[in-house]
């Protein structure tokens, strides 16, 4: 199951670029939008102008009967709920009786050019009786609120009640206990691709093949089947290049449905491609959260006890809430070693786009309130960031009290190399007026060790093909969708037959093609698609070492393949290229397929609990980061002047793509907590453009030093782990640690934008004109 | 009854080095006549209109974005996109660059990104990453942090062209 790094695993010491680079800088590679949709009808989808309402009339008669219009559908055409969770499926395409979001699809059509479907769009008519809507978490729990779905009383979607070892004893022993209230802003991945989808139905062959953004072909496959009514053989995937998915594309969406449903009525091919609007109504992003957090600290700085309750504010409907409130709560361990945790989630429904999974699905929001609270706590007791962290170091391999397994941990080794990095020791303190350092840490599974759907299946299944030509096809239903995994599967099948990385190519997500994919969610396609392959490369190998050595007339055993050739021992005389052994393991047998799975062992799933399958993970990430700020006092403008990051990924594979998805991740990290916010009005998005959406343009984005830190862990593809999300939860904290360092206030609230920044300096100064007076006037 | 076919007239304009003549609607932006008439797609669309840079092309050697120029504006003129920077098999300075140093992760933003910088190298044989930010300020990208895309153009731009 696990490679030796030792044996294999041939080190690049900078890294290799993406295999599907040049495709994209030269402009040839094609993306949802760009594909051929020459035929192809305009899909338009009506959506609700109300937050919450039942749905009186809906008429599309006069959209139907517009020239040019070729298919019109609504609630009427899909009897079926579709969610990402099999228990929690309480979501139409399109609306049916009632809509419980500005925005919510209620109907679609299908016409020969945009012109004519945005006209018949305008042609829809659509009556409500409007209910109250709720538009915060505290709002929809009131006692008198309406309920958004009936099954649902307080307009809860779950509550969690966890608790693990003695709360009160741990509280107990504490010299200090601290209490902080934290709240953090909703935030959108805003992956610059916009949402797209070419659906193609043959009504001759009832067959519907779906070209689409997702980040999880299988999960659409399924989801199409069942809106549909359609056998899922009947259904082809595929997957072109993505631009962008940090979760958005995780769940099914439901223009992808519409999109079909569309194609179906009109027995044809129709492209939808969704406005920058559209995408932020579509939403899935991380959602709008409450924290409160209690910790109990010795003298020394070891935590005792952490209480903590989270609220998230979900938007209208299921999605994969369950999951976020559960992670939110996980993910408190497996970091630090902590003897008592209580831990309480509410997944609340409000009429709001539906929130979702985001990079660093469920753990940013709590891991910013538990870092900022240990910065605060660690301050009063006089003791050092660093020093605080190090005192509650864990010792792998371990079981947490959460029955999660972690079987390496580079955190302490993170911890000195940004302290070094970033000359910590020399500056803390020495700063000039309104500048500062913060520093923080995080971490982030490896892939989900439960899959979503528990079939009995591997985890991961890659098949390689070996034909004639001496080429070797790496198949896998994995996306890469510009996190460099199809690069990642090249690598590791070169690297373990020993050929360059040339011979190799890739095809992924296309389902006629690809062996199923669980996808491209919870940093899982490295760990588990990387075994997968390694285990396909050995298969392969193997053959291959049979076959030169019958022709070598040598044992196998002897056989040694080296940068494509195959010998006899070390330094041995005879070779064989690449070319010559395939030619001769095709004899009698033809083309070659092989394939590689793996699979989690049920000790790694998780504990027993209900809900104690989330966060777990056969290895977690680890990352440590420090943040250095300026804050010009007058304008509340906080200003990142440079990170340093340093991130355990096991082995890095590809240095140069983990270098690159630890800067993006911690940018994203900064982009959540210096401006990303959306913001709504009576449930209009205040903020559905890029203008408005504030990503960090380069004007504001800092130099990020990145460090690698290499744990091996003992069962990840050459030692490897994941690399693309754990660096995020550190960055939020990190730099409110570092505003407080830079100007004495500490921020509950996120994003730090100017007006924040500045209501908080005004107030100060106000406070301290008061105690003036007071001191004057005593 | 079918909607009246609004006016198109004759555009005379050169693209990635070949004259060309097309009929074009007065109203067609210049983004829609480079993807869906000559299926020039690698120019990208990422937003409703002038906010992401994705659909950056050089139009007389200046970047701009085409959804926010009218296709009639470029009568006369020389447009470049993203498929002419490669020529005789060889990739632009710039191409190479951000295909080695990572540039690019999912790659939606590049070519935008690439005809900005390429904008700005036609200016600036040497600029400071001060003067490669100012660039680029109007071209997002949600992967990289930019730290490889400042990368990419410093290298090209010490690249000779």
């Amino acid at each position: 199951m696990t490679a030796n790094p030792a044996s294999e695993g041939r080190k690049i010491p900078a890294g290799v670029p993406l295999i599907d680079g040049i495709e994209k800088v030269t402009g040839r590679a094609r993306y949802t939008a760009d594909l051929d949709h020459a035929g192809a009808l305009v899909g338009r989808i009506f959506r609700s102008p109300v937050s919450h309402g039942e749905i009186l009339r809906l008429d599309v008669a006069k959209a139907r009967a517009l020239d040019g219009v070729v298919a019109v559908v609504t609630g009427d055409d899909c009897t079926h709920t579709y969610g990402v969770l099999p228990v929690a499926m309480n979501e139409y395409p399109l609306a049916r009786d009632r809509v419980r979001y500005r925005g919510e699809p209620v109907a679609a059509v299908a016409a020969i050019d945009a012109e004519a479907a945005q006209r018949a769009i305008d042609l829809i008519e659509f009556e409500v009786r409007e209910l109250p809507a709720y538009y915060t978490s505290a709002d929809a729990r009131e006692p008198d609120a309406v309920l958004l779905h009936h099954n649902k009383p307080g307009n809860i979607e779950r509550e969690v009640h966890h608790v693990f070892g003695d709360i009160t004893m741990g509280f107990a022993q504490a010299d200090l206990v601290r209490e902080h209230s934290f709240a953090c802003a909703e935030v959108n991945h805003a992956q610059i691709e916009p949402h797209a989808a070419l659906a193609e139905f043959d009504p001759i062959m009832q067959r519907l093949t779906m070209q689409s953004v997702s980040q999880v072909g299988y999960y659409l496959q399924l989801m199409l089947a069942r809106c549909l009514g359609m056998d899922v053989s009947r259904i082809r995937v595929v997957k072109p290049f993505i631009g962008g998915g940090f979760g958005a594309r995780v769940e099914v969406l439901n223009f992808e449905i519409i999109t079909a449903l569309l194609a179906r009525a009109a027995s044809g091919k129709v492209m939808m491609q969704l406005s920058r609007e559209e995408n932020f109504i579509t939403h899935r992003a991380r959602p709008q959260t409450d924290i409160r957090l209690k910790l109990g600290m010795r003298r020394d700085g070891r935590l005792t006890a952490c209480e903590c309750e989270v609220v998230q504010r979900g938007g209208a409907y299921a999605g994969y809430g369950i999951v976020t409130i559960l992670y939110a709560g996980a993910l408190l361990q497996g970091i630090y070693d902590i003897p008592a945790i209580k831990y309480d989630g509410y997944r609340v429904y409000a009429n709001l786009p539906p929130c979702g999974a985001m990079r660093g699905h469920g753990a940013v929001d709590t891991r910013h309130a538990f870092e900022c609270a240990l910065d605060r706590m660690a301050r009063e007791l006089g003791l050092d960031p660093f020093a605080v962290r190090r005192a509650n170091l864990l010792q792998a391999p371990l079981r947490t009290k959460n029955d999660l397994t972690v079987n390496s941990y580079g955190l302490p080794e993170c911890l000195d190399r940004v302290q070094r990095a970033s000359r910590w020791n020399e500056r803390i303190g020495q700063l000039p007026p309104g500048k500062g350092l913060g520093m923080a840490c995080s971490h982030y599974v490896s892939g989900a060790a439960k899959p979503i759907h528990w079939t009995g299946e591997p985890h991961a299944v890659v098949n390689l093909k070996v034909d004639f030509d001496g080429s070797v096809t790496a198949l896998t239903g994995a996306a890469d969708i510009g996190q460099g995994s199809s690069t990642m599967v090249a690598i590791v099948v070169a690297e373990t037959l020993g050929v360059s990385l040339e011979r190799v190519r890739v095809v992924a997500g296309d389902s006629a093609v690809t062996p199923k994919d669980n996808g491209a969610y919870s940093s899982r396609i490295t760990f588990m698609v990387g075994n997968a392959a390694i285990e396909a490369a050995r298969n392969l190998r193997k053959l291959l070492i049979d076959a030169a050595a019958r022709k070598l007339e040598a044992a196998p055993g002897d056989i040694e393949c080296v940068a494509e050739e195959f010998r006899v021992g070390r330094g041995g005389q005879a070779t064989l290229s690449f070319a010559e052994v395939v030619k001769a393991a095709l004899v009698d047998v033809g083309t070659i397929t092989v394939k590689g799975t793996f699979t989690c062992p049920p000790d790694a799933q998780g504990g027993k609990h209900k809900g104690g399958a989330v966060g777990s993970t056969m290895g977690f990430s680890y990352a440590a980061q420090v943040v250095e700020v300026g804050v010009d006092e007058t304008t509340g403008q906080v200003t990142v002047e440079k990170v340093w990051a340093a991130l355990d990924c096991g082995h890095a594979i590809n240095p140069l793509a983990v270098t690159g998805q630890v800067e993006g991740s911690v940018w994203m990290g900064m982009g959540q907590a210096i401006s990303e916010e959306t913001r709504y009005l009576d449930g209009l998005p205040a903020h559905a453009s890029l203008l408005e959406y504030r990503v960090p343009t380069i004007a504001e984005s800092p130099p990020i030093e990145v460090q690698i830190i290499e744990s091996h862990d003992p069962n990840g593809p050459f030692g490897a782990k994941e690399a693309s999300e754990g660096a995020l939860a550190g960055f939020p904290p990190a730099l409110v640690n570092a505003v407080a360092n830079a100007i004495g206030i500490d921020f509950d609230q996120l994003p730090l934008t100017p007006d924040r920044v500045m209501e908080a300096l005004i107030a100060r100064q106000r406070q301290r004109r008061l105690a003036m007076a007071r001191k004057v006037a005593s | 009854m079918p909607q009246a076919v609004s006016q198109r007239r004759l555009l005379r304009v050169r693209i990635n080095g070949r004259w060309r003549a097309d009929a074009v609607a007065e109203n067609q932006l210049l983004v829609d006549y480079l993807r869906n008439d000559l299926r020039l797609t690698g120019t990208k669309t990422g937003c409703d209109g002038g906010e992401c840079g994705a659909c950056t092309v050089l139009v007389d050697s200046e970047p701009v974005p085409a959804c926010l120029v009218l296709a009639a504006r470029c009568e006369g003129r020389s447009v470049e996109t993203i498929e002419g920077m490669a020529s005789q098999g060889r990739l632009h300075r710039l191409q190479r660059a951000f295909h080695e140093q990572l540039g690019v992760q999912c790659g939606f933003c590049t070519p935008g990104m690439i005809m900005a910088a390429e904008g700005l190298l036609r200016r600036n044989q040497d600029p400071s990453d001060e003067k490669i930010k100012i660039a680029l300020s109007g071209n997002l990208c949600r992967c990289t942090g930019y730290v490889k895309i400042i990368q990419s153009v410093r290298t090209a731009a010490e690249t000779l062209p």
